[in-house]
């Protein structure tokens, strides 16, 4: 992910793996915004993270001109609302734009937090959040629908670019939880396919098994096995 | 455009108050459907599937629209009226994180600090005296809400420390805010409670108090259930 020339002034503080920031850097790609990648190192975070995000001390954060901007779906809207003349990921309209903040809330309330269950935990804990996991994607499998993405008629959209990076999980869900994401939500994995393939996603994310490598780490990092 | 807006919430509910407050704000008539959330209705359940939460917003034919902050940004965009939202990005941006912070961290910290007791307590307790300090620190100087001189996206979203968190000081025996400790905050809580618009929505301190005060014991087995998960 080599440094693109910045003339919008863009910086975006980040870790490498994080799924809240690869939405965001998949924003900036359909927007073709360019910015300056800074690795942080969530083990000895930079007085620039400290400073911008003084509250949550995490990232993404997206510096504007200097000025901070946290939260990924925020920062998605900030983008939005800043670059006006960008291509779009949220409608026009009023309703449409209230369900896709809706599905997109659905998301970032639901699934990192199931999936973090679903390797921290064992036994019937883990057994409660399997099922919790494969109700997700159910509901999401039915608001999905026969839409080629979650932005319907809008095309790819908010509520793709705020699912999109957790299908890079779904190989370690499925070990972990011990199902096929294709048996039990089928339109969501046709639906992860096609946005894997999207430019967008696919220079945003990384691969399975360096997912699963990284949650391998958490856990020894957490004395988890 | 005059489709019929009906609200589904509940008595006292504080984000029920957030999506009234807005209508109210919009100039919006609206019909409330009052749900009883020991027994909800069908209408509940067939309108909001996926988390059966009130509020739930139905504006003519249209599916519901629910969870009250993304309610009141739309009713902001679908109405005519005073804009809720700033309009700058940047600002926009603020707000949103600040309303979000008072839903997760702000929210969180004062239910342990009024539901545990002991050293967990103290700590808590000095956790969302911080927060409330944070939230105090987005008033504009000089300016009477959030918004400045008229109520805004994030006087509607930490509207909750303004009417309902004295209500559980109260039954709590705690006190969180205090004038001395956070004297803007305190200032903004009776300006937002005497507002006129904010008047007409506020649930009856008295019949709030009665309502909640019996459900003492539900709110500590909340808090460690909570702090078990942490």
């Amino acid at each position: 992910m080599a440094p693109e020339k910045n003339s919008s002034d863009l910086v975006l503080l980040d870790f490498w793996v994080s799924p809240f920031g690869q939405r965001v850097r998949i924003a900036l790609a359909e927007k073709s915004l360019p910015y300056e990648y800074v690795e942080e190192d969530l083990a000895g975070k930079s007085d620039r993270l400290l400073q911008s995000n003084p509250v949550h001390k995490k990232t993404p954060v997206l510096l504007h001109g200097g000025k901070p901007v946290n939260e990924s779906l925020i920062i998605v809207q900030y983008l939005e609302e800043a670059f006006p003349d960008t291509p779009s990921l949220l409608p026009a309209d009023p309703y449409a734009r209230a369900q896709a903040r809706f599905w997109a809330d659905y998301v970032d309330k639901k699934v990192y937090d199931c999936g973090a269950r679903l390797w921290k935990l064992k036994g019937e804990p883990q057994a409660q959040a399997r099922a919790e996991m494969l109700e997700i994607l159910k509901t999401l499998e039915t608001e999905l629908g026969d839409k080629e993405f979650f932005g319907g008629e809008h095309g790819f959209g908010f509520v793709d670019a705020a699912f999109a990076p957790f299908t890079s999980w779904f190989q370690s869900y499925e070990k972990l939880g011990e199902f096929k994401v294709a048996e039990v939500a089928p339109k969501i994995a046709a639906w992860a396919d096609r946005v894997g393939k999207r430019e967008s996603v696919a220079k945003s994310l990384y691969s399975p098994d360096k997912v699963y490598d990284f949650i391998g780490v958490l856990k020894k990092k957490y004395g988890i096995e | 455009m005059s489709e019929p807006v009906k609200l589904i919430g509940c008595f006292g509910s504080p984000v029920v108050h957030r999506a009234e407050l807005a209508l109210r704000l919009k100039g919006v008539p609206y019909e409330l459907i009052t749900e009883d959330l020991n027994n909800k209705s069908e209408l509940l359940l067939k309108h909001n599937p996926v988390h059966q939460k009130v509020p739930v917003l139905l504006h003519g034919d249209r599916p519901a629209i629910c969870e009250s902050l993304v309610i009141v940004e739309y009713v902001d965009e679908a109405f005519d009226g005073p804009p809720l939202m700033p309009a700058d990005p940047l600002a926009r941006a603020a707000v949103r994180f600040w309303a979000s912070f008072m839903d997760k961290e702000c929210r969180e910290s004062m239910w342990m600090a009024l539901w545990t007791d002991g050293e967990e307590q103290a700590g808590a307790i000095s956790a969302a005296k911080a927060n409330l300090t944070l939230i105090e620190g987005q008033l504009p100087d000089g300016k009477m809400f959030f918004g400045g001189d008229t109520i805004g996206f994030l006087d509607i979203a930490v509207s909750g420390i303004a009417h309902w968190m004295e209500i559980f000081e109260e039954i709590a025996g705690v006190r969180l805010l205090t004038e001395e400790e956070h004297p803007t905050l305190y200032r903004w809580a009776r300006e937002y409670t005497a507002n006129q618009t904010v008047r007409q929505c506020l649930p009856d301190r008295g019949r709030l108090l009665a309502a909640l005060a019996p459900s003492r014991d539900i709110f500590v087995s909340i808090a460690k259930t909570m702090s078990a998960h942490k």
